[in-house]
């Protein structure tokens, strides 16, 4: 097989997965199975495909041509292949972990939920592997669809309800900001390649550049900048996998990684410093990150904590992109691979002392720590790598985040970085503590609860690992982002 | 030798087929016989429209009377490509028609039903076939007067008033467009198209001229259901049999998006367009019709009533197209007509399989049925996403074209209207999505069968080209440019 071919075959292995879940629906085991063979392989190819990057292979296909000159192209470069690295390993622990969550929950339909997963992620690897903004765009709105029968995946009300505020917002902004944005980018510079150093220089009047750049900034609903964060909070009705994997790391990470691409590859960091496209548009990502966080802190119900602390550190990586800087970028790309792996074991770890304890609210997490050691060890882990402190590898991308501000100048940023920090730890820590050291609310003491089913267990501990594997060697994803930053 | 006449066959083929199946037994004779000649028509549309796709014209004289005396049938690639979109459609529905006319028609009206459908067919190919503005008319009186007989057939009673209402409405644009023509063969003395645009150039301020393409404008517009004309069409398309809203849906309304451009731009011309406020009133008329159109689907509770109402709206795009009054505006229409024919196609054959298997249409009715009828469901939702625009399907080859040509004018306001109705169809879409699919059915609800295949084939074939002509858009695009360099439209 070819290099090209491995490329098309890592982006629709999935959905050739998709169909073999559904056929083998009615045998559980072979179902999950198939899944777990998927993913496996999707990751293995995805590697593949990292090695011969590294080698120095240029990897590009175009599979159509729908509009003279924009093709549906796939192409490989450093920031796709750290996001399709990040998206490709965590399916495969999440799969594990999906099939403890979802026996143990009893949760209906299976079959659908892992074949619309499949599905999912399958679009999240065309977004990452995406060759022009075309085919962006084209796999980020059937990201969106996808990840809809997930979200509504209990049927209930509630969940009809989340989900309607889900695909409202998300097809909301990307037809009413992003595609125009798109138009209006194609319209003024005949197409739609990703170029370095960015296509719209020298095209478009640099006094207009900060509309355009705001468009696609809040049309890209999936990076979740306030006002337009709604959906992420609603999402959390779905099953706690697809919370892990989808709205902490998959989806969101697609949003913030498109905001990457376009500010590197259609606006050209240089042409956003001279025209000042980031001066206002900053101020709405820090805003973003202070405020979730504060929101987070008033919220019990902790997969709503920690949906809103996936919110502010999204912006983390907006505000990376729009710092424009090599630091900020190379910050910011760092924090999709580094918050991807805590906020990933955080939700996890929700996950387990939901299916275990049948408990979602904080205030009644009292003392379970005691009973769920490993579970709660996991959060803390979690927690600490996502406050940024060492030996995590959640530090390194708030270093170079710090470094980008000190570097521009921007030292109210700065301050707002170390404030949400300390808010963190706020609103992170107090879950473990509780966990260990508080007390039952009503005196009870855990004797029947036990830990979470083993295939859970082991996909928190794997990503637990990971957090603190990437203090030590964050080489991989470091040399990719570095790359994409332009440092290199 | 045959690609010279493909045109008047035609136009023969299928009139003289309707009185053979209308003597035909009731039972699958004449269902078949329409097959045929539909296949048949197909075949010749798709040979036409090769023959011409290079931008060659074939001028067919009938009787051999020499076009401005005698009736000239003219083929280009916009004839050709209509054509192709009637026959197409023909072709599709009828394997559908089947099963779901046995059900829905009288057994003893079925020769007659396929007799009036393929007199409805004869009228909508015979307008893309003639270059005669008069022969036009006739075709239209022809595909008009069928279509209210066949929307009488409907199961319900309330089919009647509908059929009556579109029947008065119709005259009244067909009798509109009678006396346009009349007042333009007063000034210039001929009925043929192209001789029409040659004599109207140096007359085109003249008073009557102008008269006349107001009563044509007017008339063509209570056709395509252009706002605030559009009365007649939901409840049309509401009773009539599904085979029936499957076929005009996907037709009738544009042909008339044909006519229309034919009338705005070959007979008159763009130049006409300059001099007088047309291109202003598509835009406002387009407008209104998409905001108001999708809001009203929104507020609909019954699957065929927002898709009649989705499709005033569609039709408004369309409309909105012209009024850019552009090459690039005017392709987005072209490309518009022919995707649009694609999913909504599509859209009423799923709806008409639920009406198969539920026996209505209402929200009240089909709670949860999208979990029993998962193929039908699922056609819904892909169909669904085309004329949403969601990228990969043709509905956003269409909208992107439609938002490229008003940004090129730098007209905002129209690209905001496209964006907008582009959002409130995700509201109506998801509506029924939601309705369908996760809507707990009620208690002890009522068991149904998938629909049967017959009637899934058809749709799933237009569900995967909806998914084709979102990849592949060279016959689309392509036509539609050289299409439109024939029109002659140009840049104001």
């Amino acid at each position: 097989m070819n290099d090209q071919q491995l490329l098309l075959l890592a982006v629709f292995l999935p959905f050739a997965g998709a169909a073999g879940i559904l056929l083998c629906g009615r045998w559980p085991y072979l179902r999950e199975t198939v899944t777990l063979a998927t993913a496996a392989a999707v990751c293995s190819i995805v590697l593949t495909v990292y090695l011969q990057f590294n080698g120095g292979v240029h990897l590009a296909v175009d599979i159509a041509e729908p509009l003279p000159g924009l093709a549906i192209r796939f192409e490989v470069e450093a920031l796709g292949m750290l996001f399709a690295l990040v998206a490709s390993v965590l399916w495969l622990i999440t799969s594990v972990y999906s099939i403890g969550y979802m026996r143990r929950h009893n949760e209906q339909n299976q079959t659908r939920f892992y074949a619309m997963f499949a599905i999912a992620i399958g679009s999240t690897l065309g977004v990452a592997f995406a060759g022009n903004l075309f085919t962006l765009f084209l796999w980020y709105e059937i990201l969106t669809v996808a990840t809809y029968p997930l979200v509504a995946h209990a049927g209930t009300k509630e969940a009809r309800r989340g989900a309607r505020t889900y695909i409202g917002i998300l097809l909301g902004t990307s037809i009413g900001l992003l595609l125009p944005a798109i138009l209006i980018t194609y319209t003024v510079t005949g197409s739609l390649d990703f170029r370095e150093g960015g296509i719209l220089a020298g095209k478009l009047d640099p006094a207009w550049a900060g509309l355009l750049y705001a468009l696609f900034i809040f049309g890209i609903g999936k990076a979740a900048v306030m006002p337009f964060h709604r959906w992420l909070p609603a999402a959390m009705v779905a099953p706690t996998p697809v919370s892990a994997l989808l709205h902490a790391v998959a989806v969101v990470k697609a949003g913030v990684f498109t905001i990457l691409k376009i500010t590197i590859y259609i606006f050209g960091t240089d042409f956003i410093t001279s025209s000042g496209a980031n001066d206002w548009l900053i101020w709405f990502a820090g805003a973003t990150i202070l405020l979730a966080s504060l929101i987070a802190m008033t919220q019990d119900n902790l997969k709503l904590r920690l949906a809103y602390s996936t919110i502010s550190q999204l912006s983390y990586v907006v505000l990376g992109a729009l710092l424009a800087t090599n630091m900020g970028l190379l910050g910011g790309a760092l924090h999709i691979t580094m918050h991807a792996f805590a906020k990933i074991t955080l939700f996890f770890a929700a996950g387990a002392i939901l299916v275990a304890a049948n408990k979602s609210s904080v205030s009644e997490m009292g003392g379970l720590g005691r009973a769920m050691p490993i579970t709660f060890g996991a959060f803390l882990i979690g927690s600490l790598s996502i406050i940024g402190l060492p030996p995590f590898g959640g530090m390194w991308s708030k270093w170079y985040l710090g470094m980008g501000m000190v570097e521009t100048g921007q030292w109210l940023l700065l301050t707002v970085l170390l404030v949400s920090s300390l808010l963190n730890i706020a609103y992170l820590l107090p879950v473990p503590v509780r966990g260990f050291f508080g007390k039952p609310k009503d005196g009870t003491t855990y004797i029947k609860i036990k830990e979470a089913p083993a295939c859970c267990l082991l996909a928190m501990i794997i990503t637990s690992l990971a957090c603190l594997i990437l203090f030590f060697y964050p080489d991989p994803f470091y040399d990719l982002a570095l790359d994409a930053s332009g440092g290199k | 030798m045959i690609e010279q006449n493909l045109s008047l066959l035609l136009v023969v083929i299928p009139l003289l087929a309707a009185p053979i199946t209308a003597i035909l037994p009731n039972g699958k004779a004449p269902w078949l016989v329409t097959l045929v000649v539909t296949w048949l028509c197909l075949v010749m549309a798709g040979w036409q429209l090769s023959v011409v796709i290079d931008g060659s014209v074939i001028s067919y004289e009938l009787g051999g009377w020499a076009p401005p005396w005698g009736i000239e049938y003219r083929i280009d690639a916009l004839n050709a490509l209509v054509a192709l979109i009637v026959a197409g459609i023909a072709a599709i529905t009828l394997p559908y028609a089947l099963r779901s006319v046995e059900k829905e028609i009288p057994q003893h009206q079925i020769s007659l039903f396929y007799s009036a459908f393929l007199l409805c067919f004869v009228g909508l190919l015979g307008i893309t076939q003639t270059g005669d503005v008069f022969n036009l008319f006739v075709f239209l009186e022809i595909s008009s007067l069928s279509s209210y007989v066949l929307i009488a057939m409907g199961k319900q009673r309330r089919a009647l008033t509908a059929a009556y209402q579109y029947l008065i409405m119709g005259s009244i644009g067909a009798t509109f467009l009678l006396i346009g023509i009349g007042l333009i063969f007063a000034e210039t003395g001929t009925l043929n198209m192209q001789d029409l645009h040659q004599r109207l150039q140096p007359i085109l301020d003249h008073r009557t001229v102008h008269t006349g393409f107001a009563f044509i404008v007017v008339g063509i517009a209570l056709k395509l259901a252009l706002f605030p004309l559009h009365l007649w069409l939901p409840n049309a398309y509401k009773y009539s049999p599904s085979v029936i809203s499957v076929f005009l849906s996907a037709t009738a309304t544009k042909v008339a998006v044909y006519i229309m451009l034919r009338m705005v731009f070959t007979v008159f011309s763009s130049d006409f367009l300059r001099i007088t406020p047309t291109e202003d009133i598509f835009l406002l008329l387009g407008a209104f019709g998409v905001v108001v159109a999708s809001f009203a689907a929104i507020h609909q509770n019954d699957i065929k009533l927002i898709l009649a109402y989705s499709s005033i709206a569609q039709v408004s795009y369309m409309v909105l197209g012209i009024g850019l009054a552009s090459a690039l505006g005017v392709t987005a229409t072209l490309v518009h007509v022919f995707n649009h024919a694609l999913m909504k196609g599509a859209l009423f054959m799923a709806a008409g399989a639920i009406v198969y298997r539920v026996g209505s249409s209402k929200f009240e009715y089909l709670h949860g049925i999208g979990r029993q009828m998962p193929w039908t469901f699922t056609a819904i939702f892909i169909a669904g996403l085309s004329l949403i625009g969601i990228p990969g399907t043709a509905g956003f080859i269409s909208k992107w074209y439609f938002v490229l040509a008003a940004i090129e004018q730098q007209s905002w306001w129209i690209a905001i209207v496209i964006i907008l109705g582009s959002l409130l169809s995700v509201v109506y879409m998801w509506k029924i999505l939601e309705v369908l699919f996760y809507r707990p059915a009620p208690d002890k609800g009522l068991h149904v069968n998938k629909a049967p295949a017959s009637l899934l084939v058809p749709m799933w074939v237009l569900v995967l080209a909806n998914i084709y002509f979102g990849i592949n858009t060279e016959l689309t695009v392509g036509v539609a440019e050289t299409a439109v360099k024939l029109l002659g439209v140009t840049a104001p």
